[in-house]
């Protein structure tokens, strides 16, 4: 069964919030989902662009209340 | 069918890395990048902080070539082990901080023993060093020096001087081609520019000052001012993230300001606010600031006139701000902002 992860990469600047996702998702299976938060506005280019040179599937990269907020399913 | 070679290649996010990948993958290799964060990376912070610099693209230049070169990019933090090579540096620094030998000894090292330890088959390593590019770390004498120090070898493949250098492993072994590697050397960036028109490359980054702030004479010098404070030479991250933000003015030895210089610099300095005395001025608009050292009430109160002459209140009797020390205590204090020549210009780090 898939499971659900959130990641509070709040506050790091870039590329902390992108190591961060990098190596969560190396603990994570195939399936799983991930949600990572970020205040970085330098997120909005980087964990996409990390997720789609992995090959992982981003589901939602979006602004809510003054942060990032980041889903990806793992590949 | 010959089993395909695999590549490390450290890209730093400029084009000669970019350009020494695609020269390998164009020779039929799989190739993976490796890129090492050391906190002293000039892309990306001061972008996102500083609201003057909101226009300007936030994007890792890293993991944009990746993209370009459609390959895998693995972003190491390296922030804790590259301490060493910062604060003990074997051939010690070029012109500012900057341990330019040292760090590509550590980079080359850490991306083989990456490769190990990720249980990742790389049968070579790949860089975009070019003969005579550098003053420090990119001469003849110092490419030999590389391979050897990081005890990579002849594992090492520089596709953009090869044909300057000693035949490596994937020459002699077929993998790669000698005579589809290059010969570039010196400072032109003519044939480094001929080759992305050749390969299709139409942008790529061109960091100002270069993309370490190690070799930058202000940041250096207040990196070296922080030990001097300290009285011993160590950092933590915070630390040098600090150094890059922010008006740095130091009144006494035993502590300084910071004082935020937009909104995104005051945003990001309140972040602290659970580590450091800080000012908020009150009556009037002005930089938010922190106290980073042992202060007294009488060095507080002159911070806050200090903070009260970068302020809008910089011309009047009273200016109130908002002190709160880091355990969340806060009070009022009504100071008499600073003239401008009461400000020293040896208090600047």
């Amino acid at each position: 069964m898939s499971e659900t992860i959130e990641l509070n990469t709040r506050g790091l600047l870039c590329p902390l919030p992108v190591i961060r996702t990098q190596d969560t998702v190396k603990s994570l299976s195939r399936g799983d989902q991930l949600i990572v938060y970020a205040t970085d506005p330098g997120t909005l280019h980087d964990i996409p662009a990390w997720v789609r040179v992995h090959g992982h599937n981003l589901v939602t990269a979006e602004e809510r209340d003054d942060e990032y907020v980041f889903e990806l399913i793992v590949s | 069918m010959a089993e395909q070679k695999r590549a490390v290649a450290l890209i730093s996010g400029g084009l000669d890395s970019m350009l020494a990948a695609k020269v390998v993958m164009e020779q039929g290799v799989h190739v993976e990048g490796v890129n090492f964060y050391t906190g002293f990376c000039v892309e990306g912070h001061t972008h996102a902080i500083r609201r003057s610099d909101k226009a300007k693209q936030k994007r890792n230049n890293a993991l944009w070539v990746a993209e370009q070169l459609g390959i895998k990019l693995h972003i190491v933090d390296v922030i804790e082990e590259y301490k060493d090579v910062l604060l003990n540096p074997k051939h010690g620094y070029g012109a500012n901080l900057n341990p330019c030998l040292d760090c590509k000894v550590f980079m080359v090292k850490k991306a083989q023993a990456w490769s190990f330890m990720e249980e990742h088959t790389f049968d070579f390593i790949i860089t975009g060093e070019v003969m005579g590019q550098r003053p420090m770390s990119q001469r003849k004498e110092t490419l030999p020096l590389i391979a050897k120090q990081s005890g990579v070898e002849d594992r090492l493949l520089r596709p953009l001087c090869a044909k300057h250098l000693p035949e490596t492993l994937p020459e002699r072994e077929g993998w790669v081609q000698r005579d589809q590697l290059y010969d570039f050397h010196g400072r032109n960036r003519k044939p480094q520019i001929a080759l992305a028109k050749q390969f299709g490359f139409k942008d790529w980054a061109q960091p100002a000052g270069g993309c370490c702030f190690l070799t930058n004479a202000e940041y250096a010098a207040k990196l070296q001012d922080l030990w001097e404070a300290r009285g011993e030479r160590d950092y933590e991250l915070d630390d040098i993230m600090l150094l890059k933000v922010g008006r740095h003015l130091r009144p006494a030895p035993h502590f300084k300001v910071v004082m935020g210089r937009d909104e995104g610099e005051n945003k990001y300095l309140e972040g602290y606010k659970n580590t450091f005395i800080t000012i908020t001025p009150e009556s009037h608009t002005g930089p938010f600031a922190i106290i980073d050292g042992k202060a007294n009430e009488d060095d507080v109160r002159l911070a806050a006139r200090m903070v009260g002459r970068y302020s809008k209140g910089r011309n009047v009797a009273a200016f109130t701000v908002k002190v709160r020390l880091p355990e969340g205590h806060e009070h009022q204090l009504c100071v008499q902002a600073m003239s401008p020549d009461d400000i020293l210009n040896t208090w600047h780090v």
